[in-house]
């Protein structure tokens, strides 16, 4: 587990979009939103679901990995930065390379565009613009030590199975504490929500 | 404001950051007052969102030139760093290009308007209220403000009102927001303000919302529920709907809309029942007490369940929480008290608390969350019909002499207590109101069956309007004065707390544009009271604002600029400069009636006032959204809002055998519009639900009822009597009444028109989803 990272608690979340504002605030990209917030029980419940970049770390990043162009840098804090605007060639291989569904192409400007954490933020020790503002603590910024002192006995998992590969991230999810899993089941099909059979 | 958290200072690679605000991040969030925050000389402003009663601290970011151009979250008490969609986007109103710089005018309103001078949109004015007040008497002459506005200009139009107009019609859209509370706070507390400060809510155990979209309504306020939860606190949530925090509460009651007070005496027949009420602090503190058991005893939850539509044991199971828990809290907001037994709903809540002696302890109480930034504030100074300023009664003589006092006015010539908002419309239709002044509102989106405010304005002779948008109102009226925003002048607001909290200026107006009380003051001066409104800016009316509440119950003497600035908000009352405000009410067990004592009221639930029927079997209740406020005069102007939030829909309960977007038709007695279904199971089966933001024809408003509570005045917009049917298409959403101009982000602007509801019922927009 990194150090200061975000953790996110899709139970607090209201869908309230702040986070998806407040990234537009972001001076790295000012104007455009790298957070996308899905829906996952659509119709039967008001559930919402923020996902910013994982910041994998095991493997290191599948965006970066297959980058032809060699454009999107980690940092020695593991921060998996948005590609370099000198070398990116909008090829939209990272789009398809990564499991969460995170980096997007500017279409206009040919250029891949994804949440490097709020670098200009995070550098200086604030929090990611994201988690600054999340009304509800469903996207929390700061170490496991100090989300436990606020939420005693909570739960997070950083692996995620895909098929037969695992990826280790760098950003965390909070779990009931009576389903912690290691790994947290990422790209398998999803058969019940709410004690409901969705198959 | 709270102290920078050293260990968030990491060391800092200077090479890393781009330009922006550094020595901002330097200091680890806190900026030195006013001070250049970078290369690009950039100044962080202090100051509040301009929008929910919640008033969360921000920062403006202010450019070399002197114009806003961004947002930075401020670390104050009441948001710590927290913002909403709304408060993040609202620094793009202050330059947008919509904003209106030039007097509007025209003679009739089948004319376009015409940009004209101050002095002209000034001199017709008043020559107008000369000629109606010539012929029909000065009562034919109204003003409506808003609490929107800092306290400062709701004293004005209370003032200006009685001194300068002379009129005894004056009111406010507060009016629409919770003064049903207010009424049931001053019956039973004799003090109109919530009883403990959110700070409270962290300590609770048991934290009980009702009629309350927390979520999407205050949404920073769900921090706290959230930190009393960590701590154990239980969570009980009373909505009709499955709102994001009632997803995750304890227990949801989704009650039928407009049973509220059946509920809840149901609950506290359950507490007497099972000895659960604190019968030491009820004969110590209250009044009333053996009436209100007596009442009681007659809601059995076997009776309220039948007429809540709610299980049985979902009664039982929320009294034994609530009583059972050490210390309880109670919220509640719209839900409640948009009712035409809003008032009486609100008492039932509060008797829950006192029987149960949970009030004035931390972590004990009541609160009632303000819609409008300064809802709380808008009132309490003479802006209200029946009130003078300090929340003094125009009715009570000792009251007027000591206004009349500092007014320098005699008390022969001060009006009595007029209408209300409402009220004013109908008076308007009756063309017993024949000019009208309106201050800060829109009640053309905003007041309940479209039809009749339509007909109300239509028929005045006269009709300004203070914007600076163009609203649906101001589109209407006569002459339109371009004002401020709320960045572009200083004055102060009081949150949902009673924390009054001061707004700074960020920026220079636009050329053209004049602040509401040089407006006011220039009106006042036309019309020969110019001596008594002889102030230069917004502290010179604090400081007459202060003096006049100095002793009543809402006391501010004790506030000023520069307390407020050192502080981050004192709660009044507030007597002496070196109080340090109340957060807290009743900590000493005495409230602020005479005898010390909660004066408890009885209460019988009655069905609402727009009765169901074989052709209207449904009830139909409304809402905000997230992603805009109030009439979306403002929010709709956004691009960022307008994205998360484009059209209304109306959510459907899947029995009904509609798919997702399917037009449906809602009809009630007063009209039918056609919005995208939004099929979900977060809604009961017998209602349906249609946020308000939006004009005809996509109008919540010109379906809901105009029935009045008898005693808030506050029109019943959660339930009115409809019927839902598959229709063709659905109604496009209307484009603003100017063009909507250069969004801040051109790239995510959205087509109005867009068919599409949103995909889930939190009602937020897909955009992002790519
Ligand atoms: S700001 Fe927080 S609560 Fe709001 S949508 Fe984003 S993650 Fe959810
Ligand atoms: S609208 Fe309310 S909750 Fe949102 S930022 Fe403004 S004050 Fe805070």
């Amino acid at each position: 587990m990194m150090g200061r990272t975000i953790f996110i608690d899709p139970g607090r979340c209201i869908g309230c979009q702040a986070c998806v504002s407040a990234c537009r605030e972001c001076d790295s990209h000012r104007g455009k939103s790298m957070i996308h917030l899905d829906y996952p029980d659509e119709g039967h419940s008001v559930a919402s679901l923020p996902t910013v970049c994982m910041h994998c770390e095991d493997p290191v990043a599948p965006c970066a990995e297959v980058c032809p162009a060699d454009a999107i840098l980690v940092t020695a804090d593991g921060v998996v930065q948005q590609a370099d605007t000198t070398r990116c060639i909008g090829c939209a291989n990272c789009v398809n390379a990564c499991p969460f569904g995170v980096p997007k192409i500017d279409l206009q400007a040919k250029l891949q565009m994804k949440c490097n954490l709020c670098y200009d933020r995070t550098a200086y020790g604030l929090a990611p613009m994201c988690a600054t503002v999340c009304p509800t603590g469903a996207l929390f910024y700061g170490t496991i030590d100090e989300l436990r002192a606020e939420r005693p006995g909570v739960q997070v998992a950083d692996s995620f199975t895909f098929g037969s590969t695992t990826v280790t991230t760098g950003v965390a999810m909070v779990v009931p504490a009576d389903k912690v899993q290691w790994p947290v089941p990422g790209g398998l099909p999803v058969v019940e929500i709410n004690g409901r059979d969705v198959r | 404001m709270t102290a920078t958290d050293p260990s968030r200072a990491l060391p800092l690679d200077p090479s890393v950051a781009p330009p922006g605000t550094r020595n901002f991040r330097d200091a680890g969030g806190i900026p030195a007052d006013r001070w250049h925050a970078d290369q690009n000389e950039e100044t962080l402003v202090p100051t509040h969102c301009c929008f929910c009663g919640v008033q969360c601290g921000m920062y403006l970011r202010v450019d070399r030139a002197g114009k806003v151009f961004g947002v930075e979250p401020r670390n104050h008490d009441i948001n710590r760093m927290r913002l909403c969609p709304k408060g993040i986007n609202a620094y793009q109103q202050v330059n947008h290009p919509d904003r209106l710089t030039a007097p509007l005018m025209r003679r009739n309103r089948d004319e376009p308007f015409r940009e004209v001078s101050w002095e002209e949109a000034l001199d017709h004015t008043v020559a107008e209220i000369r000629r109606i007040q010539g012929e029909y008497g000065n009562d034919a002459f109204g003003l409506l403000g808003g609490a929107s506005l800092f306290s400062e200009k709701t004293y004005l139009v209370g003032k200006f009102a009685r001194v300068a107009l002379r009129t005894k019609h004056v009111d406010y859209n507060g009016r629409l927001c919770m003064v049903s509370a207010a009424g049931a706070n001053k019956l039973a507390f004799g003090i109109d303000r919530a009883g403990n400060p959110f700070s409270d809510i962290l300590l609770t155990d048991c934290l009980l919302i009702a009629g309350s979209n927390v979520g999407e309504c205050f949404p920073v306020m769900t921090q706290y529920l959230w930190g009393a939860r960590d701590r154990g606190a239980s969570l009980i949530v009373v909505d009709p709907r499955q709102t994001a925090i009632a997803r995750t509460a304890d227990v949801h009651v989704a009650l039928k809309p407009g049973t509220d007070s059946a509920f809840f005496n149901a609950v506290l027949h359950v507490i007497v029942a099972e000895g659960l009420t604190d019968e030491a602090y009820l004969a110590a503190h209250a009044t009333g007490w053996d009436e209100v058991r007596a009442t009681v005893a007659e809601y059995p939850p076997s009776r309220s369940a039948r007429i809540c539509g709610v299980p049985e044991e979902q009664i039982v199971q929320v009294a034994r929480m609530f009583a059972g828990a050490g210390k309880a809290m109670a919220w509640h907001a719209r839900g409640v008290e948009h009712h035409s037994q809003g008032v009486e709903n609100c008492l039932t809540i509060i008797n829950l608390c006192v029987a149960t002696g949970n009030i004035g302890k931390p972590g004990a109480g009541y609160g009632t969350i303000t819609g409008q930034g300064n809802g709380q504030g808008g009132r309490e100074h003479g802006q209200k019909s029946d009130l003078l300023p300090g929340g003094r009664s125009i009715s009570n003589p000792e009251h007027r002499r000591q206004i009349c006092e500092i007014w320098g006015i005699e008390e022969s010539e001060l009006p009595p207590a007029g209408t209300s908002m409402m009220e004013m419309v109908w008076q308007m239709q009756r063309a017993e109101i024949r000019g009208l002044i309106g201050i800060c509102n829109n009640p053309f989106v905003s007041l309940p069956n479209y039809a009749t405010v339509k007909e109300g304005y239509d028929t005045l002779q006269f009709h300004a309007q203070f914007d600076f948008f163009l609203s649906e109102t101001a589109a209407n009226a006569h002459v339109v004065f371009p004002v401020t925003v709320w960045a572009e002048d200083e004055g102060v607001m009081a949150n949902a707390e009673a924390r009054v909290v001061k707004h700074n200026k960020a920026q220079e107006p636009p050329a053209g544009v004049r602040t509401d009380t040089w407006v006011i003051c220039e009106l006042a001066k036309r019309l020969g009271a110019g001596d008594k409104f002889a102030f230069p800016d917004s502290r010179s009316v604090f400081e007459e604002l202060r003096i006049a509440s100095a002793g009543t119950v809402n006391d501010y003497y004790g506030i000023t600029y520069e307390r407020l600035e050192e502080t981050g908000g004192i709660s009044w009352p507030c007597p002496t400069t070196e109080h340090p405000g109340t957060p807290r009410l009743f900590e000493d067990g005495r409230t602020y009636h005479p005898d010390g004592r909660i004066h408890l009221q009885v209460v019988e639930w009655h069905p609402p006032m727009d009765p169901y029927s074989e052709e209207y079997p449904l009830s139909l209740t409304t809402g905000r959204t997230v992603a805009h406020f109030l009439s979306g005069n403002q929010t709709r102007r956004l691009g960022a809002l307008v994205e998360q939030t484009p059209r209304p829909w109306v959510e459907v309960h899947p029995s009904h055998g509609f798919r997702n977007g399917d037009p449906v038709r809602v009809v009630t007695r007063r009209g039918s519009e056609v919005f995208p279904a939004l099929v979900t199971e977060a809604i009961r089966p017998d209602t349906v639900f249609v946020p308000y933001h939006w004009p005809v024809p996509t109008a919540a408003n010109a379906l809901t009822v105009d029935a009045l509570d008898p005693r808030s005045k506050i029109p019943e917009y959660k339930v009115c009597a409809a019927r839902i049917e598959a229709a063709e298409r659905v109604d496009e959403v209307p484009a603003p009444p100017t063009a909507p101009g250069q969004l801040a982000y051109p790239e995510t602007q959205v087509s109005r028109t867009d068919p599409l509801p949103p995909t889930s019922p939190q009602g937020r927009g897909t955009a992002e989803r790519s």
